[in-house]
């Protein structure tokens, strides 16, 4: 019988959550409070849950940690500070597509650029949520949001690559419908000193499957289990056979490079430290 | 300690670390830039943190991540990156974090004159953030004030868990002069506050102390605190209630307003005799000290009034000045910004009257004795 | 005791490096000394101009208004900036750079820059040439004073040739 461990993590009295029947919110949630019980030293008490606005970034307060719901894309930043003014905390962030990639932007690519020590799980649901379906920089070509009506000509990021190329030391994506892969994703990127991005694909029926005719939760998480390609077998796949609908999951890239409270504790001595 | 020339924003530097601040985020803009690069050198020595962030969002995002992790903090800019700034003010104020934000004013809107001194910043201190908040805003005009008021911001900034603007001028910035630092053992500080109960024992981050403001946790400690910029109760989490709502944005209004009469400072000198009196504050009070000795030497009996609380407003004091005096001149460096707040004080009890510039120069005592004689002239 | 003086020139001659060294130097003497500076947006060859307050009494009021010296650098500092002179003061001009003399009463003419280049080998170290000529001619603070204080301000490997230009500019005038 399953023992659900990991529902002391869980503030019981903030639940059931606000996010839709059929969300993948919650179980990308969950899967970041199993990472976090299979961590040995990682507690509820020395663990910070960070996240911006938006949907994803609700799952804070359902979370028994200390847990900062900040500002529109601003996680990072605050996350940042949270690390550096007291390194011995693990802190997590958790993000949405259009909180990390539009609003936050500049916040994602410099946290990657200073290698924080951070734990960055984006919550893509290719869509703004939370305000009703507007679009966002990870909707997809062509795809409909209430402010891409005739289809979205704005060319999505790809994070991953976006996070590999700024800097990021850890950088891999998994689905909602790949649970365990997802929970295993983000126990290894919290295994991982620097900064760790993981993209969990989350569906979201409301805001933008029904817009987009993919139909119901199930369906949309039987289309990411056909149409994702763990890593291995995407490197061996020939390039007719990576069509527009087919994308890779799985660990990208991982380096070991000096983290940013590592390297400033270097400034600190050269400076002569004395407090 | 003996004497020495510092400069302003070097005074304010060393104030933030006397005052126990152990990290600033900031980004590079003119003419607060001098803050930054001092606390780059000062807080690795201190076993502080320094971080330049990629703008002036993130430096404000980083200070109020280390604030909730327990450190001190404190940033710096002028106008057009205080006006980025905002959205995270009105974090701070909503979620009661504490934080320093210092604005060496320069001439604005905008990229406006990047090198030279203004006091355009008086409403955005107070206004510039969304929604209904309070604020304290105070005002040097002396590099050893520079020292001391940021001393006092980043105790009230404890104290009241409330974001503190240090307002500054380009003039008072960038002046060099000799100060005498206080020695430490003088120089008194307000700790961090501390829960008072244990989680066991019901502990509420966002439940209120006698003097409304709340003892909200450091991350780490335990106690599994919830800060959110969404309206929230006692507990930290969102409510969307209509009383909640009332009841949270009125004590973040009453929590100042309580203790208004000891945040609220004001110089007065001259003012036994006082007919007329002329109202300054920052870089323009040294200017308009100036002019009312100027103004005594030719036999005007005028008096001099220098706010060095901006906000909240000094209203009483301003009301019994009004009562008191036949004419107040108002001198600032802009097109007419604090003249606005002193004339509602004022209340119609006498004149009110502005001295403004806002040509990229400060103003010379002439110009200022030349607006009080007219003030003279006109009540007579 | 009041003394007002600005030096100008043009950014990166280093007239505000003089200007602080000089107000430190009255401070260490327990003068009270307030110094400012108005500049323009390029870090070299844009007007730059520092003014220094010296006096036994608070200072409130940072700007010079009928200074007592001024120390020209360039012919444009030396047009702009004399007119404002008090009429018993003096006007210091580099002799090279401000070719036209404005009309004034009491001018020096010292050929600072030229020193500097000849005498202690670089550019660089015309504004402490100045220093020296302003420490002579001002006579507001001891020599020995404003020695330590360039000593304090000026990098560690500099300050033997920071030492030699202050003394060619202290010896240059009478």
């Amino acid at each position: 019988m399953e023992t659900r461990s990991y529902e002391k993590y869980f503030r019981q009295n903030r639940l059931p959550h606000l996010w839709c029947p059929g969300c993948g919110n919650g179980i990308a949630m969950k899967a970041i409070v199993q990472a976090i019980e299979h961590k040995e030293g990682w507690t509820q008490d020395n663990t910070i849950i960070v996240s911006g606005i938006g949907c994803s970034s609700r799952a804070s307060g359902y979370m028994d940690f200390d847990t900062l719901h900040t500002a529109h894309g601003r996680a990072i930043p605050f996350a940042t500070g949270i690390k550096m003014a007291n390194p011995e905390l693990n802190v997590v962030v958790i993000t949405g597509d259009g909180d990390c990639t539009a609003i936050g932007g500049n916040h994602f690519i410099h946290g990657c650029r200073r290698n924080v020590d951070l734990t960055v799980i984006l919550f893509n649901n290719n869509i703004y949520g939370m305000t009703g379906g507007q679009a966002s920089p990870m909707t997809p070509l062509g795809k409909k949001a209430t402010t891409a009506p005739y289809g979205s000509i704005d060319r999505p990021f790809d994070a991953c690559k976006l996070a590999e190329a700024a800097g990021a030391t850890y950088v891999a994506r998994s689905t909602a419908f790949h649970v365990q892969h997802l929970v295993k994703m983000i126990e290894d990127g919290m295994d991982c000193k620097g900064f760790s991005f993981i993209e969990a694909m989350v569906q979201c029926p409301t805001a933008y499957g029904r817009r987009n005719k993919i139909g119901e939760p199930a369906k949309m998480m039987a289309w990411m289990r056909d149409n994702a390609v763990m890593k291995n077998a995407w490197d061996k796949l020939p390039d007719d056979k990576k069509t527009a609908e087919k994308f890779p999951i799985g660990l990208f890239y991982k380096a070991e490079t000096e983290t940013y409270d590592s390297a400033y504790h270097r400034i600190q001595e050269m400076a002569g430290v004395t407090a | 300690m003996s004497a020495r020339l510092m400069q302003g924003n070097e005074a304010v530097a060393e104030g933030a670390i006397a005052a126990g601040v152990r990290f600033f985020g900031g980004y590079p803009i003119t003419p607060s830039t001098e803050i930054a690069e001092m606390m780059a050198k000062l807080l690795p020595k201190v076993g502080g943190t320094f971080i330049q962030m990629e703008d002036e969002i993130a430096s404000m995002g980083v200070i109020l991540g280390a604030s909730l992790a327990g450190k001190k903090v404190l940033t710096a800019s002028s106008g057009p990156g205080i006006s980025l700034k905002q959205e995270l003010i009105g974090y701070a104020s909503a979620t009661e974090i504490p934080a320093v934000i210092v604005n060496v004013q320069r001439v604005g809107p905008s990229t406006g004159q990047p090198t030279a001194p203004s006091q355009g910043d008086v409403m955005q201190a107070r206004w510039g953030t969304h929604g209904d908040h309070s604020i304290i805003a105070i005002s040097p005009w002396s590099v050893r004030e520079a020292f001391d008021l940021t001393i006092k911001s980043v105790n009230y900034a404890e104290r009241f868990r409330v974001p503190v603007i240090l307002l500054m001028d380009e003039i008072v910035g960038h002046l060099r002069e000799n100060v005498e630092l206080p020695a430490e053992n003088e120089i008194e500080i307000y700790p961090r506050r501390a829960p008072k109960i244990s989680r066991a024992e019901g502990y509420e981050p966002y439940a209120p102390d006698e003097d409304l403001v709340p003892n909200i946790a450091n991350f780490g400690e335990g106690y599994h605190v919830h800060v959110t910029g969404l309206i929230h109760d006692e507990t930290g989490f969102p409510v969307g209630s209509p009383k909640v709502t009332e009841d949270s944005i009125r004590r973040m209004h009453e929590k100042i307003e309580r203790a208004a009469d000891e945040i609220i400072e004001v110089q007065q000198e001259f003012m036994d005799d006082a007919e007329f009196a002329v109202v300054a504050f920052g870089g323009t009070a040294r200017t308009a000290y100036e002019a009312v000795l100027n103004a005594r030497a030719k036999g005007l009996k005028v008096g001099f009034v220098r706010l060095i609380t901006i906000w909240p407003f000094a209203d009483k004091i301003i009301a019994q000045l009004a009562k008191k005096v036949r004419g107040i001149l108002v001198a600032e460096l802009n097109y007419g910004q604090l003249v606005g707040e002193v004339q509602r004080a004022a209340n119609g009890a006498c004149l009110v009257k502005l001295c403004r510039k806002y040509d990229m120069t400060i103003f010379e005592p002439e110009e200022i004795l030349a607006s009080i004689e007219n003030l003279v002239a006109e009540v007579k | 005791m009041r003394k007002q003086l600005r030096l100008s020139g043009s950014g990166g001659q280093g007239v505000i490096t003089a200007a602080i060294i000089l107000a430190e130097a009255a401070v260490a003497e327990g003068k009270q000394a307030v110094q400012s500076q108005s500049y323009g947006p390029e870090a070299r060859g844009g007007a730059s101009k520092s003014e220094v307050i010296i006096d036994d009494k608070q200072i409130f009021h940072p700007h010079v208004k009928n200074p007592d010296f001024v120390l020209a650098m360039t012919q444009k500092a030396a047009d702009k900036y004399f007119s404002d002179l008090n009429p018993e003061g003096i006007l210091i001009l580099d002799d090279d750079l401000v070719p036209n003399s404005p009309d004034f009463k009491n001018i020096i003419r010292v050929p600072i820059t030229k020193l500097a280049v000849e005498k202690v080998g670089k550019t660089l170290f015309a504004n402490i040439v100045a220093l020296g000529v302003l420490a002579k001619i001002t006579k507001l603070v001891d020599f020995e004073t404003i020695k330590k204080s360039v000593a304090n301000r000026v990098p560690p490997a500099t300050v033997e040739q920071n030492m030699l230009a202050l003394q060619i500019g202290f010896d240059s005038v009478e």
